[in-house]
């Protein structure tokens, strides 16, 4: 019999042959990422790392990210600790505010490869199976372990296989595929597993790949993963990673599924997530009623340039509804440059766009742009909890960048097939 | 002692809200902030010892362990699921909060019936009814025996020395 992509990854890190679902493993990540967060972790071990230092200066990767530049004398002395910490141990990645999102900059710098294995203290770390890696998300308390030991232990999960048949019509985007996704199989429906998706997958670019994993979460699952193609190693080549610094690892083809599913994305429309659960997915031609107040286009689920460029053709020469605030956030510093050079941001900044810095912005409602009571936002990002902006009297739509721009129009929210040409 | 009962897919942000996490970390922070979205009553009236019985997929969302702290802080002795996000039950073993996955039990569950919990049985009693919950690994036994993630990591680092 042979293995899932996460029995095989997850035995060669425990030095096994195999794993079977259920079993418990000790594994040495790759590498462990924190941000923001960094300060809190810290602070639970101080007296561990006065003793004892840190396990590895090339283990701990450290972006600034969530609440940049900082908002308040807190934050700010919590960003000034960080920077005190990575002096200290000479913390090898790290990444200070203003470089992008987290998850952009770890895919960004090459810190992710294919067949790799990373944790992070940030739910969406799940994001890497993107370039074939493994990665999942932890609590600070762990990532304190971590930094101390380099080691914990990880339950091989059940595996899922998605396969994708078809390919996605004009208007609809990875984003749709996913909360098409999530809203047949429930925000648990991958609880504790990892999902690996097979079939029409040459259709999905890294930017898109990112969106779909990066959101595996909301559906429960510990990781996701796409198997290296050509498209991962073009991507990666690009950002010079030579295809000999990794080694891919893909599921064998006689491994054995929890669950198989197959999703013909032909059929899927423009989407919105509705209130207050990822889950809870409609057509988005079946809102238009719904006015909205602020649209943010951005964050680690589609703040990439393909996002930008997107919203920007549909945006160009037109201007936002006049009761619309239209928050524009790239994820990354080297995605704002590239969207500069390509006149993508001046657009964005005629038809009434804001732009705030690469970072997290609004999305866990930290600040620069949190709603009052009774606002709705539409936005690209990965949740739309209760409170999550804000407001617990506010309501978060989610959908693609197309459907936000187009939305931003119109102050209500529009399919965007209705404005593309 | 009080039951809290509480539905399906008990996120992250209604456990405590996603605003304060850059500004609360300790347990004294955390607790007045406990389910502020979800149940205004919850941080004024729990009391060491409660119980929560929620839905499946309680704790989804966000990596925060501020949720898990809080309730240990303030003294819950068990939650009681059909099911858990998995970022949140491994948080939960880190901390040391007791969580039970059990649908008969939640599905069994009326308002005003008494509940005990007897870990080390792996026993949940409702009234009269009992029902079962499987013991965990050894590797999660030694650190919860250790008393959270932490201070089995300061013995592992003090037996390398």
């Amino acid at each position: 019999m042979g293995l899932t992509f996460v029995e095989k990854i997850l035995a060669q890190y425990a030095g096994e042959k195999s794993t079977i679902p259920g079993q418990i493993v000790t594994v040495k990540p790759d590498h462990l990422l924190t941000h923001d967060n960094t300060a809190a972790i810290i602070q639970k071990i101080d007296n561990e790392l006065k003793n004892y230092g840190i396990y590895s200066s090339e283990l701990p990767i450290i972006v600034l990210d969530h609440v940049i530049p900082a908002a308040s004398e807190k934050t700010a002395i919590n960003h000034k600790k960080i920077r005190d910490f990575v002096n200290t141990f000479k913390i090898k990645h790290f990444y200070d505010v203003g470089v992008g999102v987290c998850h952009q900059v770890v895919i960004e710098k090459g810190l992710a490869l294919p067949g790799k294995l990373l944790l992070g203290s940030d739910s969406h770390t799940c994001s890497y199976g993107a370039v074939g890696a493994f990665s999942s998300g932890i609590d600070r308390t762990e990532a304190a372990a971590l930094l101390l030991t380099g080691e914990t232990w990880l339950k091989v999960p059940q595996s899922i296989k998605i396969n994708i048949e078809q390919t996605t019509p004009k208007g609809v985007y990875a984003k749709d595929v996913i909360l098409h996704i999530i809203g047949d199989i429930t925000a648990s429906g991958a609880t504790y597993c990892s999902v690996e998706y097979h079939g029409a997958v040459d259709q999905f670019s890294i930017d898109d790949r990112f969106t779909i994993t990066n959101m595996g979460v909301e559906m429960g699952a510990k990781n996701s993963v796409f198997f290296v193609d050509d498209i991962t190693k073009t991507y990666l080549k690009s950002i010079n990673i030579t295809s000999s610094s990794y080694h891919p690892i893909q599921a064998d083809a006689d491994a054995s599924y929890d669950q198989e599913l197959n999703y013909d994305v032909s059929n899927v429309v423009p989407l919105v997530a509705c209130p207050h659960t990822v889950d809870n997915v409609k057509p988005a031609e079946i809102l238009s009623d719904i006015d909205i107040q602020q649209c943010l286009i951005g964050t680690c689920t589609n703040g990439r340039l393909s996002d930008l460029e997107l919203a920007a053709t549909i945006l160009k020469g037109k201007h936002v509804h006049s009761s619309v605030r239209l928050l524009i956030i790239p994820a990354s510093t080297q995605i704002f440059k590239d969207a500069l050079k390509k006149g993508i941001i001046s657009t964005l900044v005629d038809a009434g766009g804001i732009i705030l810095p690469p970072g997290c912005g609004p999305c866990l409602g930290a600040h620069q742009g949190v709603l009052s009571p009774g606002e709705r936002c539409l936005s690209t990002a990965n949740r739309n909890f209760k409170g999550r902006m804000g407001s617990k009297d506010a309501e978060i739509y989610l959908a693609s960048p197309a459907t936000v721009a187009a939305s931003a129009l119109s102050g209500k929210i529009t399919d965007p097939r209705k404005v593309m040409n | 002692m009080t039951i809290w009962k509480y539905g399906d897919d008990i996120n992250t942000d209604m456990l405590f809200p996603g605003k304060y996490t850059y500004s609360c970390s300790t347990a004294e922070e955390i607790e007045p902030h406990l389910l502020e979205d979800l149940d205004p009553s919850f941080a004024k009236k729990v009391q060491k010892g409660d119980i929560i019985i929620a839905g499946k997929n309680f704790g989804c969302g966000s990596s925060r362990e501020q949720p898990v702290v809080g309730l240990k802080a303030v003294g819950i002795q068990a939650v009681i699921a059909k099911s858990f996000a998995r970022i949140f039950y491994r948080s939960a073993i880190n901390q040391g909060l007791l969580l039970i996955e059990s649908s008969n039990a939640v599905n069994a569950y009326k308002k005003g019936d008494s509940v005990k919990v007897q870990p080390e049985k792996g026993l949940i009693i409702i009234n009269d009814k009992t029902f079962t919950f499987p013991t965990l690994p050894e590797e999660i036994i030694k650190i919860q025996a250790a008393g959270g993630l932490l201070p089995y990591t300061r013995k592992k680092l003090e037996n390398r020395l």
